[in-house]
């Protein structure tokens, strides 16, 4: 039996793993915006939000934990 | 400023002295029971000290030139982290359950304690270690270099000799100062976890420092350095097209990372070895990868405001340097040549005390320990030695660097120096992560995925390191070794356009994997293998660990070599533990116990590792380990399981048995019972025979008074007989059932049997006459001397003379008596020339109530059908044996035997 929360930890994991790699980094490498390359802003934005979700995931109270 | 060099070394100076203070502090507190380190945040930065100059300086550096190629070495951690409380919470749970010290103990435990594991391991971590390592050398010679250029010429005369080997002798005199203050391997090195701690904070914050200032005050904001970018016409360094890596490379240096994030050995020894709560794992899973993301957030900035400022890619390396130095910025110069020098003596630092470790632990002292001629094992204080290897080992580790910088490193960039170190300890993966998850992973499978991955490193990455530094000759890379292009060691089999790292990954990886599964499926792993596999895989139940130690060895003993190894302070906190524990002190004379011993061997192995500690043990405790045989039986489930399923099937067996011999003696009762019953019938119905017969001859005397006188005798005689027969034959179930219940009062003697047969005659002289039978008498001159009762036997003679009169024809009767001795028994024969008795009834005709058929409808039996049965009963009592057969007369010949008494004068007396 898997601890859910480590469940919902290796989702987001797995989550992270496509959105920073092929072929969704190809897709977003296409983005431009006034010309500039919007990767690095993805890259970063994607990265800080998979941090923000497991320190969530992480800290939250579950139901029944004190 | 003139002079920022100097400065700049003598604030370096200071403050490694106070990273020195500041870990003594640490262990003082730890000592007295105060850990500063014990919380999730201490934890968390020392784990940063995966953030080394390579992140400090390299990133920028690969920044510049490939754009976004820097961040793979942080996405694959930041994956990693949020499974640390999956695989990585089980390999702590391993590591404290068995007082694991390095990877390479850790490896060598999981393989059934081989020395060959540890020391493989061991050798790839310290090649891996050196490029590493000489990066860091590189990184902060390049910083003084640069800051001495700055002052010019003079002050770079000034300090004369080569910078490199310079930073290299300070690096490694502070890390032996540092790192081998005591021997204790055995405890966690809390001091040190502080000043890293501390060197990860100075580096963030320094790093940070450089970022704002070059982003706020040099570019006025991130929105005003990004116009500047386009203005510069650089914006498309920001596309994936820049990074000059393939998709595959991008994932596989993620994955890369995310090993090696683990792997290393300075990252295992954070990780793992210092950990001091495994609860600390949880908040570290975000705030570890939370520092990553602030640490790297201004190294695109910073690379491009370098970029704008005129500098060249080759210069990106240092632009952290030079941003601040050109705008006349000393302090923060300063300022950051601090941080990327605290970012380098962290690595450092615990690199080496890592490896040396490993060195000493398992590599070295098993070597000595097994040179007998050393005689180390009788030594009396290793501590010493110990600490010299670890010494040894540091100072192996940093030259090595320092030689690796000489020859390779100075045509590298920092970021493809570190990358060959990953690659290196990515070869630990396999065994690692299979060894933690499948039990089936043995020790011949580790050593030969290990060993062909290494290889396959080395040949693939390490060796066209060489030929870019120019040591070997380019052909080698372009064409193949002796122009063999499917060799080529950047294309491997023709597997081109990947990145060198990746390629590398790929192969090693692969091979590494397959070969440590294939070869574990083909080959036998020994006894302690399997356990230790069932101790590692299934950590949670197997926490109580069982007694691996059987046999003798003495309280005195274990003591000797703890002081030998420990030194006397630790080896007498150990036995006044076991002191405590036992509640009265002990004797060095007295039998130490399995939990002593075993005790004993973890305590050794956080000194000097698992293989080391079962050899000094082995060597001490008599007896030697548990026996394959024991040890199978205890920890073999399955061998339990058919154990327990073999003495099921026994036990039902055993319940089969017995019913079958309940069934059967059921049958047998049943069988009695219907004996009993045929029995009862038989005896009513012989009973009621004579009975209605007299009751008839009584009714008709009764009824008719006048009958005559000679009817009246006829009738009167009949009852007479009748009731004389049914007196026989109650005298004859009496008999018997007294015989048969043992109930039958025998009166035993000394007799002369030709007397009693002599008598039983005579008795039966009227009946003889009667039938005029010719009766022939034969008996010996001498007396028959026999121990029995007289009545019983004359009895047995008796009926069998009456049963042979009953049957011979008549006229024309002849009966023969015949006694006569063989050897130590007496025969008795009696003949007739009967009709016989047919073969298949020879047996029946001593049963109860047997009478021959026939003889029912021809004429009236006149015997009552026990006294043959009678006769059996009452032989087979004096130990003699009935039976019946052919007589030479023409009819049957019943003969009995009766054993010879032993004392034949008491019977000549009686006679």
């Amino acid at each position: 039996m898997l601890d859910p929360r480590l469940a919902r930890l290796a989702a987001l994991a797995l989550a992270g793993l496509v959105l920073l790699s092929f072929p969704v980094l190809a897709l977003v490498d296409r983005w431009r915006v006034g010309g500039v390359p919007l990767l690095p802003f993805y890259l970063f934005l994607v990265w800080g939000s998979v941090i923000g979700l497991a320190a969530w995931l992480i800290e939250r109270r579950e139901r029944g934990e004190r | 400023m003139s002079g920022v060099a100097l400065v700049a070394i003598l604030i370096s100076l200071l403050y490694l002295a106070l990273l020195f203070a500041l870990a003594s502090w640490g262990d003082r507190r730890a000592e007295r029971g105060r850990s500063v380190i014990a919380n999730p945040y201490v934890y968390t930065l020392s784990l940063a000290v995966y953030c080394t100059a390579w992140t400090y300086f390299g990133s920028v550096g690969v920044a510049a030139g490939q754009g976004v190629g820097f961040l793979p070495v942080y996405l694959g951690p930041t994956l990693l982290a949020l499974l640390f409380m999956g695989p990585v919470r089980k390999i702590l749970l391993i590591a404290k359950a068995y007082g694991i010290t390095s990877i390479a103990d850790f490896a060598s435990a999981r393989y059934g304690k081989s020395g060959l594991v540890a020391g493989l391991v061991t050798i790839v971590a310290l090649v891996g270690s050196i490029p590493y390592i000489s990066l860091q050398l590189k990184a902060v010679a390049t910083g003084i270099e640069l800051l001495l250029a700055h002052d010019g010429a003079s002050a770079r005369a000034a300090l004369g000799a080569d910078t490199a080997i310079l930073v290299a002798l300070v690096l490694a005199a502070f890390s032996i100062l540092f790192g081998t203050r005591h021997i204790d391997a055995t405890e966690h090195h809390q001091g040190m976890v502080l000043a890293i701690a501390f060197e990860s904070i100075v580096k963030l914050v320094c790093f940070l420092a450089v970022g704002l200032f070059v982003t706020w005050t040099l570019f006025g904001g991130p929105a005003a350095l990004l116009a500047r970018t386009i203005e510069a016409g650089l914006v498309e360094r920001l596309s994936f097209a820049t990074t000059r890596l393939s998709y595959a490379d991008w994932l596989l240096l993620t994955f890369l990372s995310a090993c090696a994030v683990l792997l290393l050995p300075r990252q295992f020894q954070v990780v793992v070895i210092e950990n001091l709560d495994i609860g600390h794992l949880r908040r570290a899973s975000w705030l570890f990868p939370l520092y990553l993301f602030v640490i790297n957030l201004f190294v695109l900035p910073i690379a491009l405001a370098g970029l704008i400022s005129g500098f060249s890619v080759a210069e990106a390396d240092s632009f952290v340097l030079r941003l601040p130095l050109v705008h006349g910025q000393d302090w923060l110069a300063i300022l950051a040549f601090l941080g990327g020098l605290s970012a380098a003596t962290a690595m450092v630092i615990v690199e080496t005390v890592a490896v040396s470790t490993m060195i000493s632990n398992d590599l070295v002292m098993p070597l000595l320990l097994r040179v007998r001629a050393l005689g180390l094992a009788q030594r009396p204080d290793l501590t010493g030695l110990i600490l010299g290897v670890r010494r040894a080992g540091i100072l192996l580790a940093i030259v090595g660097g320092y030689l690796f910088f000489h020859t390779v490193g100075e045509a590298m960039g920092l970021v493809s120096i570190g990358y060959i170190a990953f690659a290196g300890v990515a070869q630990f993966a396999p065994l690692l992560f299979l060894g933690i998850s499948w039990k089936g992973a043995n020790r011949n499978g580790a050593v030969a995925g290990l060993s062909a991955g290494f290889a396959i490193w080395l040949y693939t990455l390490v060796l066209p390191s060489f030929v870019t530094a120019g040591v070997l000759p380019e052909s080698l890379v372009r064409e193949g070794p002796f122009g063999l292009d499917f060799l080529r060691p950047t294309a491997l089999f023709g597997l081109a356009g990947l990145n060198p790292v990746a390629h590398c990954t790929l192969w090693s990886l692969a091979i590494n994997t397959l070969l440590l599964v294939l070869v574990s499926l083909l080959t036998r792993a020994s006894d302690l293998e399997r356990l230790q596999a069932i101790l590692f895989v299934d950590v949670e139940q197997s926490r109580r660990t069982p007694r691996l130690w059987r046999g003798e060895a003495q309280v005195g003993a274990l003591e000797q070599l703890l002081v030998r190894f420990l030194g006397r302070p630790a080896a007498d906190a150990i036995l006044r533990a076991e002191a405590a524990r036992r509640g009265r002190p002990l004797a060095p004379e007295e039998p130490a116990d399995a939990a002593l011993v075993e005790r004993a061997e973890r305590q050794l192995a956080r000194a000097i590792g698992a293989a080391s500690a079962r050899a000094v043990v082995a060597s001490t405790v008599r007896g030697e380990t548990i026996g394959p045989d024991a040890l199978m039986e205890i920890l073999d489930e399955t061998q339990k399981v058919l154990e327990y399923s073999r003495r099921l099937e026994q036990k039902s067996m055993e319940l089969e048995a017995a019913t079958a011999e309940l069934r059967k003696a059921n049958e047998r009762l049943q069988e009695l019972d219907r004996l009993k019953d045929d029995f009862l019938a038989t005896v009513s119905h012989e009973l009621r025979t004579p009975l209605t017969s007299i009751r008839s001859f009584s009714e008709i005397l009764l009824d008719n008074p006048d009958l005559g006188p000679d009817e009246r005798a006829h009738f009167l005689a009949i009852i007479t007989s009748e009731s004389e027969r049914l007196t026989r034959l109650i005298n004859d179930v009496l008999d018997l059932s007294k015989i048969e219940s043992g109930r039958m009062d025998w009166q035993i003697g000394p007799a002369d049997l030709a007397g009693l047969v002599r008598e039983a005659v005579r008795a039966a002289q009227g009946l003889v006459a009667e039938k005029g039978i010719a009766l022939e008498l034969v008996l010996p001159d001498q007396p028959a001397p026999i121990t029995c009762d007289r009545d019983r036997i004359v009895q047995v003679v008796l009926n069998l003379l009456s049963n042979a009169c009953k049957f011979v024809p008549q006229p024309g009767g002849r009966v023969r008596v015949e006694l006569q001795r063989k050897g130590s028994l007496f025969e008795v024969r009696v003949e007739d020339n009967g009709p016989g008795v047919p073969a298949a009834a020879r047996e029946t005709v001593f049963e109860k109530f047997h009478q021959l058929s026939g003889d029912l409808n021809t004429q009236k039996p006149t015997g009552t059908g026990l006294g043959l049965t009678i006769s059996k009963q009452i032989v087979e009592r004096f130990g003699g044996r009935i039976w019946v057969e052919d007589s030479s007369l023409g009819g049957a010949a019943l003969c009995f035997t009766l054993p010879v008494a032993e004392s034949p004068a008491a019977v000549l007396a009686a006679a």
